[in-house]
């Protein structure tokens, strides 16, 4: 008696869940939900690439339709934008920023997670409160400071207050702290001094954490608008999201407005190719630790 | 493969220079306290050259970090260590010359086989033909040749446990340090290891510094067994001094299964101390008036056990296999030879010679 109240329970319990449900159905369903979350994701994308092919004058005549095809708009921002130029730009910043930013929460991650030293604790919540400043509030006294250094206009300017991140530093010390004590230990014992550890043993073990970091590094520098528009008056120096800007306002005309268009599916390009590249890596960073071995 | 033969370009890197009992270890009254907890207290003990030292007790004992001390991986709060005639309470672990063998073996995951062995000599910048023929060597004398590819994580228990070795051997260190390395293994696999360390020491003819809490280890492997309880040395001879003469009552308990009994004070002799006996040394005879009842026998086939009750004492009797046992329930007469008591003073716990 008692055995069957608890099946029927049991099955009460389960008819709450999708489990009675067809295993075909929940596929659908499942392909249904995925379909639209990838229709609102991908549409946006699809307006803006048909609308940079199309000449100008052709592209409110079907806006959601491929139309006539050309690649002039794209030479147009090409040059008219500069944006070889501001490519360059964001390319160095990003890429000094990311390696900087690899080595500085490397380096100090490890201190926090395999070093002893008085106040530890204290300055790793320092670090971490620094998390709690929103960007916005450092903005005007970091821009002084970089004025006051004469880096107005230049490549330190753009990428100096960004080469260490509390972020990059509490992730790395996360995954350090995986790493068995068993590990440094033997390490020792073999002759590793803490960089020989650091370089041989720990990066190696934590590369796709690692690999992560380095594209949320690299997006998040690409993707700077505030800080880049407040230091940079000259044109030269602007990176492809500030130069976008420029693009937009040089165009007035009605006819050309696809010019601008054209100009952020370039800027959008390469990130989707390291985006792609770096795919397996980023998934694999975010879960990693996530299962134990 | 003796020392002697080291590589000259590691011996010039060693900070110190090791001359006469290469190998020998001498603790100098080392304290080691975490916090306010005392793990080691005043621990003074000689480890000759050669010897196969057993660091042996229960967990917690202090044995494990006295073998850190050694290695270097913790400071002595109080007290010297000496490697030959050196004080290395200053040194690094890697500049002591010693190796340490852990109990997760520790191996390096990302790495292959060979260059978890390799490791050791290649962070010593020995060149790269010398570290690939020292590794071979290592990997052949451990049967891990054909696993040399292969990484940690493919690997069966007792074969990353010789990897850990053979990542130790190829160092030719002066002193082995090994930190329970068969506590992983299964029973089995355990007993052939044993004999292969054994085999090992003699081959290697180097200080084995290895702590356990088996006692059967401690026996079958060590020249001489140093058993600690809460952080002191209790004892320090040969396994077969240890079971003979136990130094304290710990001692006396902690070694053999089952363990030694012992009698309160005034119970088998007017001597005025605590009497130990070993269960085989107890005789069953029915004519004896000491008389005990019997609540548990164990047959184990070459032996059984008698598990009975003197008065509030709890006595263990070992009675060979193809005696006759008793059953439960009888009432059996006990008699203690005087030749195989052991005293100890009730209030120090330790040994009484008279």
């Amino acid at each position: 008696m008692a055995t069957s109240t608890a099946r029927r329970t049991s099955r009460a319990h389960t008819s709450i869940g999708i489990d009675h449900v067809p295993r075909g159905w929940r596929m659908v369903g499942r392909y249904v939900v995925l379909g639209v979350v990838a229709f609102l994701v991908l549409f946006p994308v699809y307006t803006t690439v048909i609308a940079a092919l199309k000449p100008g004058s052709k592209v409110l005549d079907h806006p959601l339709l491929p139309g006539s095809f050309t690649l002039q708009v794209f030479r147009d921002a090409w040059t008219e934008g500069r944006l070889g130029r501001y490519l360059w730009n964001s390319t160095v910043v990003a890429v000094v920023v990311t390696t900087c930013q690899l080595v500085t929460s490397l380096i100090s991650a490890y201190a926090f997670a395999f070093l002893r030293f008085p106040l530890k604790t204290f300055f790793f919540g320092l670090f971490l409160a620094t998390l709690l400043v929103p960007i916005e509030t450092t903005l005007v006294i970091n821009r002084r400071t970089v004025d006051s250094l004469g880096w107005l206009n230049s490549y330190q300017g753009l990428a100096v207050p960004f080469l260490a991140t509390a972020f990059g530093t509490f992730l790395m010390r996360q995954v350090f702290l995986q790493i068995p004590k068993e590990l440094r230990e033997a390490g020792q014992m073999d002759g590793l001094g803490h960089w020989g550890f650091l370089t041989e043993v720990a990066i190696p073990l934590v590369r796709p954490t690692l690999g992560a970091l380095a594209l949320f590094s690299f997006l998040s520098s690409w993707n700077q608008y505030l800080w880049p528009n407040l230091i940079t008056t000259e044109e030269n120096m602007n990176t492809v999201q500030t130069g976008l800007r420029l693009l937009n306002a040089s165009v007035p005309d009605i006819e050309r407005f696809n010019v601008p268009i054209a100009g952020t599916v370039i800027a959008a390009l390469p990130i989707a190719i390291v985006l792609m590249v770096f795919q397996r890596q980023l998934v694999r960073g975010l879960t990693a630790g996530a299962v134990k071995g | 493969m003796s020392r002697a033969h080291g590589r000259p370009e590691t011996r010039t890197r060693v900070a110190i220079a090791y001359c006469g009992d290469v190998a020998k270890v001498r603790l100098d009254s080392i304290t080691k306290i975490f916090d306010s907890v005392v793990a080691v207290e005043d621990v003074s003990l000689d480890v000759g050259d050669h010897d196969f030292m057993i660091l042996l007790g229960p967990s917690g004992c202090g044995k494990s970090t006295l073998l850190r001390i050694i290695a270097g991986l913790e400071e002595p709060t109080e007290g010297d260590v000496y490697i030959g005639d050196v004080k290395v309470n200053e040194i690094e672990p890697k500049l002591r010359d010693v190796a340490m063998v852990f109990q997760s073996y520790a191996l390096y995951p990302h790495k292959t086989v060979r260059a978890n062995i390799e490791f050791p000599l290649k962070v010593r910048g020995a060149p790269k033909a010398e570290r690939a023929a020292e590794a071979a060597k290592a990997a052949e004398s451990l049967g891990l040749t054909e696993y040399l590819d292969r990484k940690p994580g493919q690997l069966s228990g007792g074969q990353r446990q010789r990897v850990a070795l053979a990542r130790a051997i190829v160092r030719r260190p002066a002193v082995f340090c090994m930190d329970e390395p068969l506590s992983n293994l299964d029973a089995k696999l355990r007993s052939e290891t044993r004999a292969e360390l054994v085999a090992l020491h003699r081959r290697l003819a180097s200080t084995f510094i290895y702590v356990t809490h088996d006692q059967v280890e401690a026996m079958t492997m060590g020249t001489r067994v140093a058993v600690m309880s809460r952080g002191e040395l209790q004892q320090v001879g040969t396994p077969q001094d240890v079971y003979s003469k136990p130094a304290t009552v710990f001692v006396a308990e902690f070694i053999g299964t089952p363990p030694m009994n012992i009698f309160p004070v005034g119970m088998l002799d007017e001597s005025g101390y605590l009497v130990g006996i070993r269960p085989e040394h107890v005789l069953v005879d029915s004519a004896s008036p000491v008389r005990a009842h019997v609540d548990v026998v164990e047959h184990l086939g070459h032996e059984t056990l008698i598990n009975c009750r003197l008065g509030d004492t709890r006595v263990m009797v070992r009675l060979g296999g193809d005696e006759v046992a008793p059953c439960v329930g009888d009432d059996i007469g006990l008699i203690t030879p005087v030749n195989h008591r052991h005293h100890f003073d009730a209030t120090t716990q330790r040994r009484v010679d008279e």
